[in-house]
């Protein structure tokens, strides 16, 4: 590889230009970080049964390699200037058709390597935890292979070049996510989520796709450094600007579960717990927010489509949270949760170049509370045989102490507990949007900070009633639970992460430190004139917060807790909304589903009495088909070399005729 | 090493063999199939050497050779190979040997994959199989009894009807040599109640089957090398015989009124189709002799021809009526789930995997060339066709419970991308849909080789009868899934390069279609899934399921490369597309249609100080791109 930058033209409003220099060193070997779990993949699938009894280490290794090879990396740009850090590596012409010129290449830049670390360090925690969740599953090699595959793919799609590879990636991350949902693929609902979850993908996948080819008709390229010098030149028009990004953000919404397309993600967890905290929590569920960061030139000019981002945030934002309030089954809570997290990063995103370091940021606090709090989850599962109703929890801190603190930690990092992850990068996003200014900033401000204040309410809910409180199980009986402590390989995890929950956030934002780091990928965030002063607001926050809690503390732990739900009938109309997505699953059924049905059942019949019996009909008639040729004695070739005289008879006298006409 | 003849050659090989397995006695069954599999295997080494002697940057037919053959018409054996015909006989080469193994067991039963039919034994056929005699021969009297056994298998009794044609199979393999109109009688064969003899010599005879198969290879590449517009027609239409009569004798055992009716329907829609190419062939030679003075059916001269539009228009119809039947494009589809469905596993893939093509085929290589106006002139309506085929065939696939008629139906929504990509006259969806050609050939025959394996196994279509597969067979789940996800054109399998390409080349001159037709990937998702879902999740509902054994060797060394090059090609197609990029670039080039730039492009705005650095990979040699078409030079 040669050495010598090579000098791209994209600029950045700011007006940085950016050198993409051509990978060399350590560099050179970036692909090696995509290549090694694909490898693993391989080996584990193609291994078959032989490498029933490695596979789990084989897995774990694979993932922890390329993690290794991501901190090389990392560490070698933190040696490098600022604005020498994005790196170019171009492998070789994937799809070259004349104009149409796509490379496989990759991109290690500030962005890219901040998610390479993000996915291949939960991922290999993840790793080590399923080896003792997984442990008594006997397609655990599978399991193992498809998570591998998942990596690759994860990090395909952020160290792409070009808008090609991010969809490589970005589909077979939907493909990854499919086969770990259907994980248990006995169990029919597994299977239904699974194809639930692959189909609203495809509904995103399609914005992406057409967003791809809008690029390529204005641009002629689709990598990165065409599409977005063209666009920060101001060269592109609005109108196609604007299409090009709403097409990017329904794809985003469709992978990221953002309204209107979140309905498939709270199903997804019908997969084992370790995925749904991987994928559906930490890692590919916030692909869609790094679709926008790294997409910024073209959002930085089209405030239309900014606005439709911050008001999908904030919606989701919403709904995320008073459906999480409603359920009782732990992971479909978290799940609302994710949703409803996101929705805040989508908010920060579309808030411009001021939002793309704090959405990254939320997104990577988030990756470590929601990873932790998800596997707290599945050492509780698995604690109670299984279940993960919560109201036949109750009380267990006294049985899983390490589970309790770790999930604790990570709790009061979601809630925004003071000096923890997420009052810092939840209380930023919140300052920033009532920064925003105008009815627009008071009502988005207004909106995160209500949803800070349910979040505290669902999730103290959660928490108290799986720890706290009476035991609404019994070691007794047909029934009985006999809940444990989980073993070192998934407590170890577990800690680590309950330590990412408590400082990481303070480490980002102290000193400015990520902001400033990916200040060359997402732009500078200028001081805007502040609404409230920072101070007036985090106390704010903190009252908002504190009432949430309040709420679920008098409800859920002063009160008793049934273990049995009250029935539909006895709920309120918005409890009853909420156990039922907002009717998200009934509208999609209405809308598409059922008419689709119709529409198939017609067209099968269309086709076998319509267009079939037509074709049939003049086929008789003119003495073609059925039995009527075999009384007839001719044989087929004589009766078509003479039909086949006839009609050659017919076009040559047409054709005499037309040339003496 | 363009001296040699290697497309004569590649057809000999197989025309000859079809001879040879077709004089075997019925009893040389394991011969048969030995000979068959390593005649074929040659086919495809042949294949492969010619396509690395093939020069994709040279304009032209390659290895071309010319005879007359009939000098009175200007009639002539011209075979020559351009990049697009070239893959596709590089396909067919490679499919042939892959079906002739997956069929090992198929035709006598035996083996592995029996089970459903309890199998007579096997028996020395006294009456022997010489091409054209008495027992391989169309017809006579003296065959009858041997033509009911034949229809006697599934136990029903009474009727001869289409099992006749099992004996004429023989025959037929001999009678394409010779294209002269044999009168063979399928249907003639009066009801014989022969029940006892059915136990008995029942059997269907095996070499014919491989004949059959050698002899639709001889044909596919026939036709894909013709470059005699009248030897195409030839090709063609004798091609037909040898799948009819797979689909006629060889389909399902039980469903026999069904099959029958599955290959009449077949060959009078190809035939109606024929009919009127044949008429718009002759239509051609008039046109030529009119306008040079003696006619000719040579297609690099009658390319440059001019003609007038109204001619055309009406030369264009005839052409686009047979391939589009043979495609088939909606609305002329509906044979295809019928043929599909009767046909023995290995005749579905080769005639959705190949045969099928020839239609597409011939839209690229005579439609647009030899009529430019007209094809101008039809394209809004080829293009609705396309689009509606797209979804139309996308939500049959969904509402089909026979997976055979599910994954026929799926391919004409492939269809539907591939007429797609040929009429939006933009390079890039050209060589996509070139490429979706071969792509398709991959993904729908390891797709109907995998429900060809479960049908075996289970010995019904029915996608009720199965279920929680996935537990039982992984290694079969695993292979239908990479199919699957190959079919719906995801990333990293060969079907998204060719698809995107398709796409993103008719974006650039018809916005509206092409994003209307994007739309139709998400019903992809849906038929592919939902038949997975269906067949392979949830809990093993038939006890009769769970005894069900995943993939032998030979099914293994059958998907192998299937999968293989599914994967490979997804990951790197430049090979593929370097050699059709050229042919299809010189196709449009010809008739005038040229790639909409880019509205702004990269390299002009203001910032772009290094026009050459506009690639991140500039320093690889691929960065200088060909931007523009080449005009002509293509005759």
């Amino acid at each position: 590889m040669r050495v010598d930058p090579v000098l791209l033209a994209a600029t950045e409003p700011g007006g940085h230009p950016i050198h993409y220099a051509a990978a060399s060193g350590v560099f050179s070997l970036s692909w090696l970080l995509i290549v090694l779990p694909l490898a693993g993949a391989a080996v584990l699938l193609l291994g078959g049964r032989r490498t029933d009894r490695v596979g789990h280490i084989i897995g774990t290794l694979a993932a922890g390699a390329s993690f290794v090879l991501g901190l090389v990396l990392f560490a070698t740009l933190l040696g490098r200037d600022g604005d020498d850090r994005a790196l170019s590596q171009h492998l070789y012409s994937w799809i070259p058709v004349n104009g149409f010129q796509v490379d496989a290449g990759l991109l290690v830049d500030q962005l890219s390597i901040v998610f390479v670390l993000l996915i291949t360090g939960v991922g290999t925690l993840i790793h080590i935890y399923s080896i003792g969740y997984m442990a008594h599953d006997p397609a655990r090699r599978k399991f193992f292979a498809y998570m591998n595959l998942f990596l690759a793919s994860m990090l395909l799609l952020v160290l792409g070049n070009n808008f090609l590879s991010l969809y490589a990636g970005w589909e077979l991350v939907g493909l990854s996510s499919y086969l770990l949902i259907k994980f248990w693929e006995d169990r029919p609902a597994a299977a239904t989520a699974a194809n639930k979850a692959f189909y609203m993908n495809r509904v995103g996948d399609v914005g992406l796709a057409l967003a791809i080819m809008f690029m390529f008709a204005t641009v002629g390229s689709t990598s990165y450094a065409d599409v977005f010098g063209a666009a920060a030149a101001g060269v592109i028009g609005y109108g196609t600007l604007t299409a090009i990004a709403l097409l990017l953000l329904l794809g985003a919404c469709g992978k990221s579960g953002q309204f209107p397309l979140q309905s498939w993600l709270p199903d997804a967890m019908e997969g084992p717990t370790p995925i749904s905290a991987l994928i559906h929590a930490a890692t590919m569920v916030t692909a869609g927010v790094y679709l926008i960061v790294r997409t910024g030139p073209i959002f930085d000019g089209t405030q239309a489509a900014r606005t439709v981002v911050v008001i999908i945030g904030a919606a989701t934002i919403l709904i995320g949270c008073i459906i999480g309030c409603a359920y009782d089954d732990i992971k479909k809570v978290l799940a609302y949760s994710t949703v409803s997290q996101i929705g805040y990063m989508f908010l920060a995103v579309g808030l411009g170049p001021a939002g793309y370091a704090l959405g990254i940021m939320h997104l990577l606090a988030h990756g470590f509370f929601k990873a932790g709090l998800f596997l707290g989850a599945g050492s509780v599962i698995h604690a109670m045989d299984d279940d993960q109703d919560l109201r036949r929890y109750g009380g267990l801190w006294r049985y899983m102490p390490i589970t309790w603190v770790t999930f604790g930690l990570g709790y009061l990092a979601i809630i925004g507990f003071p000096g923890l992850s997420g009052f810092f990068t939840k209380d930023r996003i919140i300052e920033t949007a009532f920064d925003k200014g105008g009815t627009s900033g008071y009502l988005l401000g207004s909106i995160a900070l209500l949803g800070a204040g349910i979040t505290a309410f669902y999730m103290t809910r959660l928490f108290l009633m799986t720890f706290h409180g009476k035991p609404r199980w019994s070691a007794e009986g047909p029934d009985a639970r006999h809940p444990h402590e989980a073993p070192v390989s998934m407590t170890g995890p577990m800690i680590v992460l309950a330590v990412g929950s408590v400082f990481a956030g303070g480490l980002f934002v102290l000193g400015h430190s990520l902001q400033d780091w990916l200040e060359p990928v997402a732009g500078e965030g200028v001081e805007g004139v502040h609404t409230f002063s920072p101070l007036v607001l985090t106390l704010l926050t903190l009252v908002v917060t504190a009432g949430g809690f309040a709420g679920a503390y008098l409800r859920y732990q002063l009160r008793p807790v049934e273990s049995v739900a009250r029935p539909d009938a006895e709920v309120s109309l918005v409890t009853f909304a909420a156990r039922h997505d907002l009717f998200a699953n009934t509208f999609n059924e209405t809308v598409a589903m059922r008419p689709g049905q119709y529409l198939t059942r017609f067209l099968v019949w269309l086709d076998l009495v319509g267009i079939d019996g037509l074709v049939r009909g003049s086929a008789a008639a003119i003495g073609g088909l059925s039995g009527r040729m075999r009384r007839l004695q001719t044989g087929f070739v004589r009766s078509y070399a003479l039909s086949m005289l006839g009609g050659a008879v017919l076009v040559v006298g047409a054709l005499l005729l037309v040339r003496a006409g | 090493m363009n001296t040699v003849p290697w497309l004569t050659i590649l057809l000999i090989v197989p025309a000859a063999g079809a001879v040879v397995v077709a004089a075997l006695p019925r009893r040389h069954a394991t011969l048969a199939k030995q000979l068959t599999l390593a005649i074929t295997l040659a086919v495809l080494v042949l294949a492969v050497l010619a396509t690395f002697a093939y020069d994709p940057d040279k304009a032209g037919f390659q290895f071309g050779q010319s005879y007359d053959w009939i000098s009175t018409f200007g009639i002539s054996y011209s075979v020559g190979a351009d990049g697009i015909s070239l893959v596709l006989m590089l396909l067919a080469a490679l499919l042939v040997p892959v079906v002739v193994l997956s069929s090992w067991d198929e035709v006598d039963g035996g083996g592995a994959g029996g089970g459903r039919i309890p199998a007579p034994t096997a028996t020395p056929d006294a009456t022997g199989g010489t091409p054209g005699g008495s027992a391989g021969g169309p017809g006579p009297a003296g065959d009858v009894g041997e033509i009911g056994a034949a229809g006697e298998i599934g136990g029903v009794g009474g009727v001869g009807g289409i099992g006749g044609v099992g004996g004429g199979s023989g025959g037929t393999a001999v009678a394409l040599a010779a294209p002269a109109p044999a009168p063979a009688r399928p249907a003639t064969v009066p009801p014989v109640e022969t029940r006892g003899e059915a136990e008995t010599h029942g059997r269907r005879s095996v070499p014919a089957f491989f004949a059959l198969l050698l002899a639709l290879e001889a044909g596919m590449i026939g036709v894909f090398a013709a470059t005699d517009v009248f030897l195409f027609y030839v090709f063609f239409e004798a091609m037909l015989i040898p799948m009819y009569f797979l689909i006629g004798s060889y389909g399902p055992v039980t469903e026999q009124a069904q099959r029958s009716y599955a290959a009449v329907k077949f060959l009078v829609y190809s035939l109606l189709g024929g009919l009127l190419m044949l008429a718009a062939v002759i239509g051609l030679y008039v046109v030529s002799a009119d306008n040079l003075g003696h006619g000719t059916f040579d297609f690099a001269t009658l390319r440059q021809m001019e003609i007038t539009p109204g001619v055309q228009k009406l030369l264009f119809l005839g052409f686009f009526v047979a391939f589009a039947i043979k495609a088939p494009l909606f609305p002329f589809h509906t044979w295809l789930p019928d043929a599909g469905a009767q046909s023995p596993t290995g005749g579905a893939v080769l005639l959705v995997g190949v045969l099928d093509k020839v239609g597409t085929f011939g839209l690229i290589r005579y439609c647009i060339p030899l009529f430019p106006d007209a094809a101008d002139y039809f394209a809004p309506m080829v293009l609705g066709l396309a689009v509606v085929g797209i979804f139309y065939g996308a939500l049959l696939a969904i509402g089909q419970r026979d997976m055979k008629r599910l994954v026929a139906y799926t391919s004409l929504a492939h269809f539907g991308f591939i007429a797609l990509g040929l009429f939006a006259f933009t390079s890039q969806a050209g060589t996509g849909a070139v490429l979706y050609m071969v792509n398709h050939g991959l993904s729908t025959g390891l797709l109907f080789l995998v429900v060809g394996f479960l049908v075996t196994r289970r010995g019904t279509r029915d996608v009720g009868a199965y279920g929680g597969l996935a537990k039982v067979t992984p290694v079969l789940a695993g292979v239908f899934l990479i199919a699957g996800l190959s079919s719906l054109a995801l990333p990293g399998t060969n079907s998204f390069v060719s698809e995107f390409l398709v796409l993103v080349g008719t974006f650039t001159a018809n916005k509206p279609l092409a994003i209307v037709a994007t739309c139709g990937i998400v019903l992809a998702a849906v038929y592919v899934l939902y038949l997975y879902q269906r067949t392979m999740t949830g809990p093993v509902v038939h006890e009769e399921n769970r005894v069900l054994h995943d993939l032998g060797l030979r099914e293994k060394i059958v998907v192998a490369p299937m999968v293989a090059l599914i994967v490979a090609l997804g990951v790197y197609p430049k090979p593929l597309l370097d050699i059709i990029r050229p042919t299809v670039t010189a196709t449009y080039a010809d008739i005038g249609k040229s790639d909409p730039a880019p509205t702004h492009p990269a390299a002009a705005h203001p910032g772009a100080a290094h026009p050459g650095a506009a690639h991140p990979g500039a320093a690889h040699p691929g960065a200088t791109h060909p931007v523009a078409t080449q005009p002509g030079g293509h005759s």
